[in-house]
This record gives structure tokens, sequence and C-alpha cells, in this order.
């Protein structure tokens, strides 16, 4: 049954990324543009590209990116390609491949949605639990409705106002970049290290202060329910701290469905990021598919989204497999 | 009219969101009188001014006679009350009729998200286990499992030209995503009711499968259905500031979005004007509040005896 469980997730894994690549495959297909002439157009626009052997480097241009083949010769070749996690060429960075300029930024978006993570997670399960805890004190509910509010905004949206104050008025943090200007890269320099994360704060905020209030809340409510039930009643009786009842009674078994929410939680932390990191300057994959989409470079739109979809499938895949292992209330026999 | 009163006071999240949706209807619709349209396009007036009562204007309203005139007078008075951005767009006159066009495109991925929900949630959770019920839950398995709003980048861009997007389009992109969720919850609602003993008595008395969908179970679900309106609305409002974030969609219609998109493209912050960044978001704040505050009030409505969590 355990076996049974796996394989059926671990196909179902397989049919999400399939269906990405198919998608990725089929929609600029179907779509009435043409990357290439968009190319070929911009370069005749802004290089004076001549009249004659323009056909002949449009043809060249296809068969380069293998678009002169019937379609279900481009189809096999594609997903030959993506079994060997080959996303082909960057048209606008030529000859750049799109994994060169993905491995590029990749650890920028994971460093930055890892941190936003672990700390939305952390900050928002205690302040959860103490929302939830019968002798915290009233007053604390006046934080629902700002995490309320926090939580509707989009990240980008509040990453604005964060940058006008905390950046541009009191001068806490820098406006945008990963590190400063005309600093050396030197990843065991712990001056640079300190100037990474300085700069990672602002950006790092504005995912946290959104997601915390999925945390929170979800926390709360647990707590609420686990307060009712009858072995917090016999602790009490028994006479325990408060402290103990919080920490190792309540807290503890809380705690486990909010592990269920990390799946849910990386993806549209990186659907966040995405934005987040166009608008603070920040070198990882959001700021790629953004210049991408600028420059209509469609293989890498297509590419990072991919990336993306398989990255988050197999994260979510990963937790899913890991839940059990931590709660064992949770049995594998019950399924998907 | 009372009772509904009285019931709002009971349940103040339905109130305040009603509430804020409402003003947000006022200044979007009731906000059109006072502004010129022409007001929220590039080179509509002088760049970059701060918020000001142009008095001027105001004063000379005593001296039209006709009352279009008056009007006419009074929109210059006004349009600079919220400032201009740096292409000379009053940004009263962007954020009246940006909210309105943000809410439409929320609305159409709403309808369509409920509609096909709806359908795809009532028969499929009806005949649960037969082939059908088989392929839609592996389908919404799938769609849920991708991030929404990558995918919706993924069909914008590949869309003739993402920058003629009117509102239908870009209400018709986001809605691609819209339907999975509302499928799944009307789904889930659906399989619990379907073994309650009103079922089994219209089953008894011959009723045929769509009947009993449509006249059983369909008005006992019903505060459910407008909740996960509220919900997709709230979705779709999302999925076009996302993408309008990113300058995917008409750069010259004063989306909520775009307004956003415009600031950064043109560093506003690093210019310090505070009035271009702190109105359009708290419009956005206000909106986006205001649809989770109603979800979450006609949860109370749809599901009574769940725990509230807020």
């Amino acid at each position: 049954m355990r076996l049974g469980y796996v394989l059926r997730r671990l196909a179902f894994l397989l049919g999400v990324i399939w269906t990405a690549a198919t998608l990725n495959f089929l929609l600029p297909r179907l779509a009435p543009r043409d990357p290439v002439m968009q190319k070929v157009a911009q370069l005749a626009a802004t290089q004076g590209l001549r009249g004659e052997g323009f056909a002949e480097y449009v043809q060249s241009q296809k068969e380069l990116y293998g678009l002169d083949r019937p379609l279900w010769a481009q189809y096999v070749s594609y997903m030959w390609g993506i079994l060997h996690f080959d996303l082909g060429f960057s048209i606008t960075n030529y000859p750049t491949t799109v994994n060169q300029l993905i491995a590029q930024s990749v650890w920028w978006t994971i460093g930055l949605v890892g941190t936003a993570t672990a700390f939305a997670f952390a900050i928002g399960t205690v302040l959860g639990a103490l929302l939830g805890w019968n002798k915290s004190p009233r007053a604390m509910n006046a934080l629902i409705p700002p995490l309320m509010v926090f939580s509707a905004t989009p990240s980008f949206v509040l990453a604005l106002v964060l940058i006008y104050f905390l950046a541009f008025r009191a001068k806490l943090f820098p406006l945008s970049r990963p590190y400063s200007l005309f600093v050396i890269v030197d990843w065991s320099d712990v001056k640079f290290l300190l100037d990474v994360v300085h700069h990672a704060i602002l950006p790092a905020l504005s995912l946290i202060l959104v997601s915390l209030g999925q945390w929170s809340l979800g926390m709360r409510a647990m707590m609420v329910t686990v307060e009712g039930d009858d072995y917090m009643t016999f602790a009490e009786a028994k006479g325990l701290k408060g402290s103990r009842l919080f920490l190792q009674y309540a807290l503890r078994n809380a705690l486990l469905p909010q592990i269920t929410g990390l799946a849910v939680a990386i993806g549209s932390l990186v659907a966040g990021s995405t934005l987040v990191e166009v608008y603070f300057n920040y070198p990882g994959l959001g700021n790629r598919l953004g210049a991408a989409i600028a420059s209509f470079d469609y293989y890498l739109i297509s590419g990072i989204v991919f990336f993306l979809i398989t990255g988050i499938a197999l994260a979510t895949f990963f937790v899913d497999m890991l839940y059990p292992f931590l709660d064992p209330r949770i049995s594998y026999a019950r399924g998907t | 009219m009372r009772g509904f009163f009285r019931y709002v006071g009971r349940n103040p999240a339905l109130g305040w969101g009603l509430g804020i949706l409402a003003l947000l209807l006022l200044f979007s619709y009731g906000g059109r009188i006072l502004i010129d349209p022409a007001d929220a396009y590039a080179l509509a007036t002088k760049p970059d001014l701060p918020p000001m009562l142009d008095r001027e204007a105001l004063a000379k309203i005593g001296e039209m006679t006709t009352f279009e005139d008056k009007l006419a007078q009074l929109r210059l008075g006004l349009r600079h009350i919220f400032g201009t951005d740096t292409q000379g767009k009053s940004l009263l006159a962007s954020m009246v009729l940006g909210t309105g066009l943000t809410l439409q495109i929320g609305a159409i991925a709403g309808a369509i998200g409920i509609g096909i929900g709806t359908v795809l949630g009532f028969v499929s959770g009806y005949y649960a286990g037969t082939v059908f019920d088989n392929i839609v839950t592996s389908l919404v398995d799938v769609v849920l499992t991708m991030p929404g709003f990558l995918v919706l980048v993924l069909i914008a861009s590949s869309l003739a030209d993402p920058n003629q997007m009117t509102v239908l389009t870009m209400g018709l992109v986001v809605s691609v995503t819209a339907w999975a969720f509302p499928t799944r919850a009307i789904r889930s609602q659906v399989l619990s009711m379907r073994e309650r003993p009103f079922v089994m008595m219209a089953k008894l008395s011959a009723m045929s499968g769509h009947e009993i969908i449509l006249k059983e179970l369909m008005p006992n679900l019903l505060p459910y259905l407008v909740m996960s309106l509220a919900n997709s609305v709230y979705g779709g409002v999302m999925g076009s500031l996302g993408l309008q974030g990113l300058g995917i969609g008409d750069r010259r219609q004063p989306y909520l979005g775009m307004i956003i998109w415009w600031i950064q493209y043109y560093s506003a912050f690093l210019r310090g004007m505070w009035w271009w960044i702190l109105e359009p978001v708290t419009v956005i704040v206000l909106l986006l509040t205001a649809l989770i505050l109603i979800s979450f009030g006609l949860d109370e409505i749809a599901n009574p005896r769940t725990r509230r969590t807020v």
C-alpha cells in the first residue's frame, strides 16, 4: 500500500511535468506570433538588415531553432530535449542557452524564496500559536486585521510601499540590486555576505509580510481546535506549567498540519517572488522572466516557466512524501 | 432590508467587505461625473504634479452660466487633486477608470470560473466514481499543482499582441486557471450533500439526475456558490494585477496593475513621488481586502457549523 501510494504520486508528478512541457510546446506554436520573424524585424529596425539574403537568413534561423520541420517531429525532439534538460537557446542572447541563463539566476531565487519561506513559517507559526492561546492578552487580537490586509495584497504592490518608506525615506535599506555597486564579488568574504543580506532584507520582507497571514491564521485555528482536546484538559488538571502546556502540548500538536501548507505556499511564493524580483531588480529567475517578456524571447519565457513549474511540482512531491513520516496520524493508505 | 442590516451587524466581515466595495463602486462609477476620461491618458495635463486643488479654476465656476460649463470647470479644478504621473495623466481620472476596468476583469474571470466550476463540480460530484468524474478530478489536480500565475504568463505572452489586450481578452486569459479551484470545492460539497436524506427522497420519487442537481442541490449550495464567486473575482483581480505588474497588457489603459507598472518603469520611488505610489496602492489594498472580507463573511453563511478562523 505504501509503495502503491508513492508510485501513484510519482505518476501524478510526471503527469504535471508532461502537461507543462506540452503546454510549453503547443502555446507558442498555436499562437499567431513568430518569434524568429519578430527577432529579424527587430534586427532590421536596429541594425539595418539589408533586403537581399533576407529569406535565407530567416530560413537559417528557423533551421537553427528547428521550426521548419513538421509539428510532430518538433514535438518529439522537444520532448527528447526536455528529457535531457535541454531547453534550447535564448533568442535574444544567442548562443547562450536557456539552461545557462537559468543557472545564472536560479540561486538568487532559491535563496530569496527559501529564506522568505523559512522566516514566514517560523514567525507566522509562533504568532498564530500565541493568537490562538487562550491565556494570551486580548490586545493581541488587534494584529489580526493588519495580518489579513497584508495577506490579501500582492507582494509586489507591498514592495513599492516598503521601497518608498524604508529605502527611500528612512534610507535603512538599499533600493534595489543584489549587492552594492563597485563591490568585488567574493562569496568567502564576510563583508560581501553581509552586503548581500542587507540587500535581500526588503525583497524578503515583502514576501514574508504577505505570507505571514496564511501561516498565523491557519495556526491560530489549529491551536483553538487542539485546546479543546481532552488531553489538554487533563494536562491542565495535572497542574502542568503554562509554558510546558503551550510549547509541548498545544504548539507541538497544532504544528503538524502547518507543514502541508508548505506545499501550497512554495508555489504562491515563487509566483510572488517573480514580480518582487522585477521590482527590486534582483537578479533571480523572475527578473530574467520579466526581461524575456519585455524582449519577447519566447524560448526563455517558456524555459523559465517550465523550470519553475517542474521545480514547484518536485517540491510539492517531496513535502507530500515527508508528511506521513512527520505525522503518524496520516497514513499513506488514504491516498491523494 | 432591515433584516439585511440586522444580519450584517452580526457578521461584521461581510458588512465591512460590502461597505468598502460599495464605496469603491461609487468612487469608480459615480466618480465618472467628476472627471474627463481623456485625463487618464498620456499627455493629458502637466507631468509630475503633486496633489493640489486648482482654486482658480474652482473660483470661476460662479462665472459660468450653463450647467455643462460649470461641470467642466469643476472637472478642471479637481483634475490634479490626486496629482499626476510622469506621462501627465491625472491620477484621479486613472484610478476612477482603473478601478472599474480591473473589477470588470475580475468579474469576467469570476463568472467564467464559477460557471465552469459549477457545471463540472455538480456533475462530477453527483456522478462521483464515473469516468467523467475521474477525468475532471485528475485535470483539476494537475491544474492546481501548477502555479496558476506562471501559466497565465505563458498564455498571455503567446497571444498575437499582448499589448492590445482588451478587458475581455484579459478576463478570458485570467479565467483559464480560475475554474479549477471552484470545481474541486463545489465537487466536495456536492459529495457530502448527495448522501443526505432529502436527496434520497428525491431519488425515490423518481427525479432524474439533472433535476436533482438543479432543484435540490443547487438551491442548498447557493451561499457557497456566491462565496466561491467572491473568491474567483479576487483571484481574477490578483491575476490581472500580476500580469500587468510585469507589463503584460495594454499599457495605455489605466488598469490598476498598469498604474503600478508605470510607477516602477519611471522609478517614482526614487523621485519621492509619494502620491503616485500610495494612492493606487491604497485603492488596490481596499479592493482586495473588500473581496476577501466578503468571502469570509459569506463563508459564515455557507458553513455555519465550521469554527470561524477570524
